[in-house]
């Protein structure tokens, strides 16, 4: 994918709406993030905690039940099996070495699933940094068994009671923090949004699922499918297959579908396709799934949607637990509920035009299902 | 004489205009109108809170500009918006030149008018002077600043104590009407003192532009107040108001509230000629 311009655009989104206070910060981590980029130093380590740490490269699954069933070669790239149990560790593990480069103590952080919060508090742990987790407190309430993960591991985990008390009021609150602490904190967004340069550092840092996959699969496959809350997870994995002739497909959750149903806005620094309303107040999204209830989308998927290299999808909450149960019990994984948006696209598309028989698929499944065992216990039969 | 600039949240209760000019009354410069927005990232609880007041009544930036409209011949004082980004380029399909993006072009654009160009406009046809929007450094302000320009509103822009000196110098020559140097790195919110940074931003700017440099952020009482007003052209008062009105004070109070900064800042004006303590910092003026 592209190199963002100079003001971070992919297109005419992305930027840097950020106050004063923060433009230094933000300007700092884009030299530190070029710095350590063309540095092998930094790679090399980098690419030892994937390893040593993180567990990469994680496995490519053939689905062959459910391949059997749908009529189409299904491929899992297996974030679910990453340390920590997402692909929230890569970005994470990147950010918190550069952090550790600008000499910063502490990373703040958002989260919602509270994967990102727990990847956060598990690098600070590893690196001897303080770290404070914003969280909903609507998701700290389906998300428990995460706030205890992230508490064991010594990070304090900040309720946020404002707006919709899920990732977007969170997000805004890590922000205010960073403000108020921009000297020895690094701020470690958890998604391609936010200010110039987290969209264009985060998907760099994703990248390597792409890579991999691209690597492991035996031929380009057709399609190349993988959930978007603010679209981590979907940009590292496009990024290996963008140069190919795959159709990129994110899938997003009906409730909170940025890129199906946002306009043009400005939110949590960035300029991207927002859930609004016509006075231009941000809607509160509605997702069973924590990690996708948030109304923007990164940048460079507005961009992506907007050119046409991308297309994105939506999925109801229905079609998500059902498709939790066929998963587990056709392949005996037991994916996350944000991953399960994905799943549920193929479990609906295969056999339609949009996803004919015989067409190879490679999905992304960003998370093992652990943390929604109390949502999952109270709906799935 | 040093300016007071109070702050109210657009729509916070139906009779808001009622505060507006009790603030005028009091003796206030101009007043700062917040046009409330559902995440406003600089903000902290007080003000938060007070937008959420404002938007659950229903408030919007055309109902705010409505109500202002009608007051017109009321209000004597200039008036200027303080909001965030997305209200201002709020449906606009082209935040930039036009980008070469248009192949493909999804269902989105569906907003008829929008962008700051229509906003700035919107503004002055209610007889707003200036236009403050935090979340728009100067990175991204190009545009904002021609279309203001275009709408005879003056863009203030803000600086902050982290701020280099040659954007501070750019902003200086940038701004219109005043500058609003944000006095603290924090969000806006009441503090048991002045912080330690807000005196030698304001010094800082003072060297670099002849424009009045109004201090705000954590001012909270008339004593921190005339201290900031020491340092700069003047003080913004925010939170510390409008906890006051969220807790149900009437605009007779908020008037007496006002009257006190303003008598502190009276205070300062009298005190300048004796201040000799203070010419170091005039002497950097150009
Ligand atoms: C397992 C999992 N997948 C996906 C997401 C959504 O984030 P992104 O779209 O940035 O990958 C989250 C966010 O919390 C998550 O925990």
């Amino acid at each position: 994918m592209s190199v963002p311009t100079a003001t971070g655009r992919f297109g005419e989104f992305g930027g840097r709406y950020v106050p004063e206070s923060l433009v230094p910060a933000c300007a700092a981590l884009e030299a530190a993030f070029r710095d350590a980029w063309a540095d092998p130093a930094f790679h090399e380590r980098l690419a030892r905690l994937r390893q040593d740490y993180a567990g990469r490269p994680t496995a490519l699954t053939p689905a062959e039940t459910l391949s059997a069933q749908l009529g189409v070669t299904l491929l899992l790239k297996r974030e679910d099996l990453a340390h920590t149990g997402s692909h929230k560790i890569n970005n994470v593990l990147g950010q918190a070495l550069l952090a550790q480069r600008m000499g910063k103590t502490r990373l703040i952080a958002e989260t919602g699933a509270g994967q990102h919060g727990v990847a956060t508090a598990t690098a600070a742990a590893l690196f001897g940094m303080r770290a404070t987790v914003y969280m909903g407190e609507r998701d700290i309430a389906r998300q428990r068994l995460n706030v205890f993960r992230m508490e064991l591991l010594g990070a304090e985990v900040i309720p946020v009671t404002s707006g919709s008390r899920t990732l977007k009021d969170a997000t805004n609150e890590a922000m205010r923090a960073w403000v108020a602490a921009v000297d020895e904190a690094h701020f470690c967004l958890g998604s391609v949004g936010g200010p110039h340069p987290y969209p264009w550092l985060v998907r760099e840092l994703q990248r390597v699922i792409g890579e991999e996959a691209r690597a492991q699969t035996p031929v380009i496959p057709d399609v190349v499918v993988a959930c978007v809350g603010g679209g981590s997870n979907a940009a590292g994995t496009f990024a290996g297959f963008v140069d190919t002739p795959a159709r990129l497909i994110g899938v997003e959750a009906a409730g909170g579908a940025a890129m199906t149903n946002g306009r043009p806005g400005v939110v949590h620094g960035y300029r991207s396709l927002v859930l609004q309303d016509a006075d231009g107040q941000v809607l509160e999204a509605e997702s069973i799934a924590a990690g996708l209830d948030y109304p923007g989308v990164g940048p460079e998927h507005a961009h992506l949607g907007t050119t046409g290299r991308a297309e994105y999808r939506t999925v109801t909450d229905t079609e998500v637990l059902d498709a939790v149960r066929r998963l587990a019990r056709s392949e005996g994984i037991i994916c996350a509920l944000e991953s399960a948006h994905a799943v549920a696209w193929v479990l609906r598309a295969a056999g339609t035009p949009d996803l004919p028989t015989g067409s190879t698929v490679l999905l992304t499944l960003s998370g093992r299902g652990d943390k929604d065992m109390a949502t999952l216990a109270g709906e799935v039969a | 004489m040093k300016r007071l600039n109070p702050y109210l949240t657009g729509g916070i209760t139906p009779d808001w205009i009622d505060y507006l000019l009790a603030y005028q009354e009091a003796g206030a410069n101009g007043v700062e109108i917040g046009l409330p927005f559902s995440d406003p990232m600089l903000d902290g609880t007080t003000i938060q809170q007070a937008s959420d007041q404002a938007l659950r009544r229903g408030a919007t930036v055309a109902s705010i500009l409505t109500d202002l409209t009608a007051a017109r011949d009321r209000i004597h004082i200039p008036l200027f918006a303080m909001t965030y980004a997305n209200l201002v380029f709020r449906g606009d399909p082209f935040a930039t030149a036009p980008a070469a993006t248009d192949a493909g072009r999804g269902g989105h654009r569906t907003l008829t008018e929008g962008g700051p160009e229509a906003f700035c406009r919107r503004l002055a046809d209610a007889g707003v002077a200036g236009l403050i929007v935090p979340d728009v450094p100067l990175d991204e302000v190009d545009r904002l600043e021609a279309a203001a320009a275009a709408a005879g509103i003056d863009l203030v822009l803000l600086a902050a104590p982290v701020t280099p000196p040659d954007r501070l110098a750019e902003i200086g020559r940038r701004s219109r009407g005043f500058i609003y140097a944000v006095s603290v790195m924090d969000t806006t919110g009441e503090r048991d003192a002045l912080a330690t940074t807000a005196a030698p931003l304001a010094a800082r700017l003072k060297a670099v532009t002849d424009l009045p440099v109004l201090l705000g952020f954590g001012i909270s009482t008339p004593a921190q107040a005339a201290t900031a007003a020491r340092a700069g052209d003047g003080v913004v008062i925010g939170a510390a108001l409008m906890r006051r009105v969220l807790d149900g004070a009437s605009p007779d109070d908020l008037r007496a509230e006002v009257a006190a900064f303003r008598a502190a800042l009276d205070q300062v004006d009298q005190e300048v000629p004796a201040a000799p303590a203070h010419a170091e910092i005039s002497g950097h003026r150009r």
